[in-house]
């Protein structure tokens, strides 16, 4: 097994009494792809949010255990979530470029983050995460133009290469493909396995043929138990493994279509 | 098949139902066309009479405004001088406390807090504008004058204040609308950068409620513009060509009620004066309603 980059450790995420996860425990592999699946509603977002904190955003939101990144849990309460957030990057289920130019919209995430250059450099940066995107072709020549302006499939390599370009240690992905026509999935998904070789990916995703397709690990996702309203974590292993023989039955029967 | 015949006299009543209502909301809708409409007409109306016997020379490059004097003079900048003066100080005073209020109330407020906070706010624009003008006189203009001695009794700043007050409430609300309606996923997106909170109200999401934000500041300008009681209350009654806020001054819209509270003959020259800065007025909101909607325009930003 690969060394971690994330070491997660008896998570529960409650949002005010509901416990949303429950207990999970997980070592994410450093510079691999790991998928999250699993049925709706068992917690694969929040999960992924609880990685960079983002789930401290919505009011009401509380997490217990310990997120492992780099030797340090990430909600010691000396750890900055806008540190954590930089250095673990997350893209969304939808498109959500800034309303300013494409340009602007990678340039803003390195100026907030302290990038002291010149106009040369910080257009090589930008440049370079546009190109990491696989999005620079088709941008080159209209970088002033909003990023609105882009088609859906456009839009998301934009936020891809947005957090490229901050250089992070994780990205995180959360059902990036969801909103997307078949062929910019297949470009998003091309881009992972080329991304994968400098950073660690997590990936939550409801189509199981898209996890097996880029994937190397994958955790498997279910409520607790019969009338339970919490997820957790049932199964992790290689990929391979939980599609072709999964040791739980609950995930053999999700994966060949049989559950629900 | 009687089942069918039901239905299709039913369709048919309701047809008929359908084009009643349509008529009497059509209507409707045409009184309010017709009203402004009808304005419009005698505003045209009085003022060609009035530029029947005043040149439009005499109204444009003359410095003086003494109509009601017995050497008339007909110069419509100090008036106009008068409205923009008390309405950009209340600008001053409305915008960045508004903005402010409105990115406190979206982006840092609890859901419980902004529960409360905004119906206070909605308040203050439900208080009668001569309240304000009083607040301005008694409370505004002694502060003044405690601060700065050689404030007049009457003068545009206090009554500018007051008016800034008065506005807030639009200013706040309606950007606080268009900053609530930005996309909760833009937000996410910037935070997920690292973005701090400051940086994510004024750097991502007032940017992307520009338009909206734009559309609410004319929209208060307009007001401040037609505001009529406080400077009739609190500015004076003196049209000069002044950037002073601490001196007497008189708006276009004091200069209205002024003529109309007094005994004024019907038809006289002084009593058509009032049609014609009135036509003024009317083109100066004209002129900043289609400032905001080409703004508005011009601004948008488009998400699915």
């Amino acid at each position: 097994m690969e060394p971690t980059a994330l070491d997660i450790r008896n998570l529960r995420v409650y949002y005010g009494d509901f416990l949303a996860i429950k207990d999970v425990n997980l070592s994410i592999p450093r510079h691999q792809i790991t998928a999250i699946i699993g049925p709706s509603g068992v917690g694969k977002s929040t999960l992924l949010r609880a990685l960079n904190r983002m789930n401290e955003l919505v009011p009401g939101c509380r997490t217990e255990g310990e997120i492992l990144f780099d030797g340090m849990n990430i909600y010691d309460p000396r750890v900055d979530p806008v540190e954590v957030r930089r250095r673990i990057g997350m893209v969304f289920q939808k498109p959500n470029p800034f309303p300013k130019s494409i340009y602007e919209n990678i340039a803003w995430g390195l100026r907030i983050n302290g990038f002291r250059g010149n106009r040369a450099q910080m257009d090589e940066v930008v440049e370079q995460a546009l190109r990491a995107a696989a999005l620079w072709d088709e941008v080159k020549d209209k970088l002033h133009q909003s990023g609105l302006s882009l088609s859906g499939g456009q839009q998301q390599r934009l936020c891809l290469a947005r957090v490229i370009a901050l250089q992070p240690e994780v990205i995180l992905l959360d059902e990036p493909a969801s909103a997307l026509d078949p062929i910019a999935t297949l470009k998003i998904e091309e881009l992972m396995r080329e991304l994968k070789k400098d950073y660690t990916i997590v990936i939550v995703t409801h189509n199981m043929q898209q996890a097996a397709r880029v994937s190397d690990y994958t955790a498997m996702m279910m409520l607790t138990g019969e009338g339970e309203r919490s997820g957790t974590v049932i199964e992790f292993d290689r990929t391979k493994i939980i599609f072709t023989n999964p040791r739980d039955k609950r995930t053999e029967d999700y994966v060949t279509g049989r559950f629900g | 098949m009687s089942g069918i015949s039901t239905p299709l006299s039913l369709t048919r009543r309701r047809r008929t139902e359908e084009r009643a209502v349509r008529a009497v909301l059509f209507f409707f809708a045409l009184v309010s066309v017709l009203t402004t409409l009808g304005i419009i007409y005698v505003l045209l109306q009085e003022t060609a009479l009035f530029f029947r016997e005043v040149s439009f020379a005499q109204f444009f490059l003359d410095t003086r405004w003494t109509p009601l004097f017995l050497s008339k003079r007909f110069g419509i900048w100090p008036l106009v001088n008068g409205t923009v003066l008390v309405a950009a100080n209340a600008m001053l005073v409305a915008l960045p406390l508004g903005l402010l209020a409105a990115i406190y109330m979206s982006e840092c407020a609890s859901e419980r807090v902004r529960r409360v906070l905004k119906p206070f706010l909605e308040i203050l624009a439900g208080i009668p504008t001569v309240v304000y003008g009083y607040f301005a006189l008694t409370f505004i203009t002694p502060i003044l004058r405690s601060i700065f001695p050689q404030t007049q009794i009457f003068n545009a700043a206090s009554a500018a204040i007051a008016m800034g007050f008065m506005i807030l409430p639009t200013v706040a609300s309606l950007s606080e609308d268009a900053l609530y309606a930005v996309p909760r996923s833009v937000r996410e997106a910037a935070y997920a950068l690292g973005a701090t909170r400051w940086e994510v109200a004024t750097q991502i999401v007032v940017p992307a409620a520009l338009s909206g934000i734009a559309a609410a500041f004319i929209l208060a300008v307009s007001r401040a513009i037609g505001e009529t009681m406080i400077v009739a209350i609190a500015a004076g009654q003196q049209p000069k060509l002044t950037l002073n806020p601490l001196e007497s001054i008189e708006t276009m819209t004091a200069y209205i009620v002024q003529v109309s509270l007094g005994d004024t003959p019907h038809q006289s020259l002084a009593y058509k004066t009032i049609f014609a800065v009135g036509m003024m007025l009317f083109l100066m909101t004209l002129g900043m309603n289609v400032a905001s909607y080409l703004l508005t325009r011009r601004f948008r930003e488009v998400y699915e």
